[in-house]
């Protein structure tokens, strides 16, 4: 059988080294998510502001969370004091290694713990010691797939705990809210999901919804929407237009910014769908706030040569 | 815009209503999960002092230590959400005698009935606005169970000049959070079709 890997092929365990290339773009996309809002929810955020009433509370929040993102990227600090916990969506060519790799994501969260760009945010349940480097057992997540180009992607989110706690699932049919195993069902629980978050999970939210999979695996589709562009479409019609209707209803709620009432309680819904289990039908909420903080970096990488490109972050 | 410096006497928190917007200065302490729960279970002495009629912030900072001179800073530092704090904060405000609860996301009946009991309110701030917070804090005196509770957890005694905050929680049974929940619930059942 013809070995893909050419000997030498992964010439370079300068790839992984600290301080190399490869950590130096990781650390950047660190720092980048933490202190630079990405350009579709700066421009979002500014839409609501010209939505709410002239002299209302909710216009001078949303003045103050413009003012403050300005703030954060003119000096390199943390927009949101809680960076949240840290997600890594990795794909990778054959001949990279994922022990490496995470070897040395590991390293850079550490750096950057250190540089103040995340707070140590990994604590212990059991003893409520909190580790004081931003890292612990299998923390932060890092989710791992090979692929056939030859570039390194890493995805990269920040996910605040306040927004976390309000994320819920449901089961349908849910016969209090007389939610069904249908289109109309599905809109029904994510409508009292954002209505249960009120202003706690920092509105305008961003809403990431799970339609299908398991209890694991509807959560973790719900979550990856959250990546999508503000505006986006789902890629099926018919998902898509319950997008459009979903937020259009739930800017009707009336609890606005910080849930100091107003227009603006989502800048946007995104539904991704797996199938499910005929006994199932699970319904997931993945609620950010509107400091949605998540980067892509892409990198070629040729692993004939063991050389990196320039790393591009959008 | 209302200017209060700590110590807030009772006088001047029973003047404060719903909707008021205040720029808060004076020395403050920040505390959450493990500090409410704590000063619930233990009752630490230490902190009395700067809690008497003083003001205390549900925030968890991201923290700069200068490593020449050992004195921190904040770097960001906006609210945490409030509601964990609901079973114990009533005990909390009447244990020390606060004047003020910052944070976010607003509280539930329990805190109101405590607000109206002891004579304090509860000051919201703009949830992820931590830098812009952060510019707000002159200085960082004092922390307490660094160790034990971690940077994000831990008492951090603190002077801010010109905090931003609106009361949404007043001395007298007022909530705005309870008037947006209770609106928003009557249009959520329109939009169910319930209503």
């Amino acid at each position: 059988m013809p070995s893909l890997v050419k000997s030498g092929a992964v010439k370079s365990d300068s790839l992984y080294a600290p301080h190399g290339s490869l950590y130096d773009s990781v650390l950047e996309l660190i720092r980048l998510c933490s202190t630079t809002l990405p350009p579709d929810i700066v421009k979002s955020l500014s839409n609501a502001l010209s939505t709410e009433e002239g002299g209302s509370i909710a216009k001078n929040v949303l003045d103050s969370v413009l003012s403050n993102i300005e703030m954060a990227k003119s000096g390199s600090t943390p927009i949101c004091q809680d960076t949240g916990s840290l997600a890594f969506y990795i794909h990778y060519p054959l001949g990279v290694s994922q022990i490496k790799l995470r070897a040395l994501i590991n390293e850079a969260v550490q750096e950057a713990t250190k540089k103040q760009y995340l707070r140590p945010n990994v604590v212990d349940p059991i003893s409520g010691k909190n580790t004081g480097t931003g890292v612990g057992l299998e923390t932060p997540h890092i989710h791992f797939d090979e692929w056939d180009k030859d570039e390194i992607e890493i995805r990269l989110i920040l996910k605040g705990g306040g927004c976390e706690n309000v994320g819920i699932q449901y089961a349908l049919p849910h016969s209090d809210l007389g939610a069904s195993r249908s289109n109309d069902g599905v809109q029904k629980v994510v409508m009292d999901g954002v209505h249960k978050a009120q202003g706690m999970g920092c509105a305008p939210g961003i809403i990431g919804v799970g339609i299908g999979g398991d209890r694991i695996t509807s959560m973790e589709i719900a979550k990856r929407q959250l990546f999508r562009k503000i505006g986006n479409r789902n890629h099926d019609p018919v998902i898509a237009e319950m997008e459009t209707e979903l937020v259009a209803n739930l800017n009707k709620l009336g609890i606005g910014p910080m849930g100091f009432g107003g227009i603006s309680t989502a800048l946007d819904v995104f539904c991704g769908v797996i199938p499910r289990h005929p006994a199932t039908y699970y319904v997931s909420i993945s609620y950010n706030c509107w400091a949605l903080r998540r980067y892509t970096m892409t990198i070629s990488y040729d692993r004939d040569n063991g050389t990196l490109g320039e790393a591009s972050y959008d | 815009m209302i200017k209060l410096t700590t110590p807030i006497s009772e006088k001047d928190i029973r003047a404060l209503k719903v909707g008021d917007q205040v720029l808060l200065s004076g020395t403050i302490v920040t505390g959450r999960d493990a500090a409410h729960k704590y000063m619930v279970e233990d009752k630490p002495d230490f902190i009395r002092p700067y809690l008497l009629d003083g003001v205390i912030y549900h925030c968890g900072p991201v923290v700069k230590k200068d490593d020449s001179t050992g004195e921190y800073s904040f770097v960001s530092a906006g609210p945490t959400t409030s509601r964990r704090e609901e079973p114990y904060q009533d005990t909390v405000i009447d244990e020390y005698s606060i004047r003020g609860v910052i944070g976010k996301g607003g509280m539930g009946d329990r805190t109101a009935a405590g607000l109206q009991k002891t004579g304090a309110v509860y000051m919201h701030a703009v949830g992820g606005a931590g830098s812009a917070i952060a510019a707000n804090v002159s200085e960082v005196s004092k922390v307490f169970m660094l160790d034990e509770f971690g940077t994000p957890e831990a008492f951090w005694v603190i002077n801010v000049v010109d905090f931003p905050v609106v009361i949404t929680m007043d001395s007298h049974g007022n909530s705005l959070h309870k008037d947006v929940f209770e609106k928003s619930e009557k249009n959520l059942a329109k939009l169910l079709g319930k209503a």
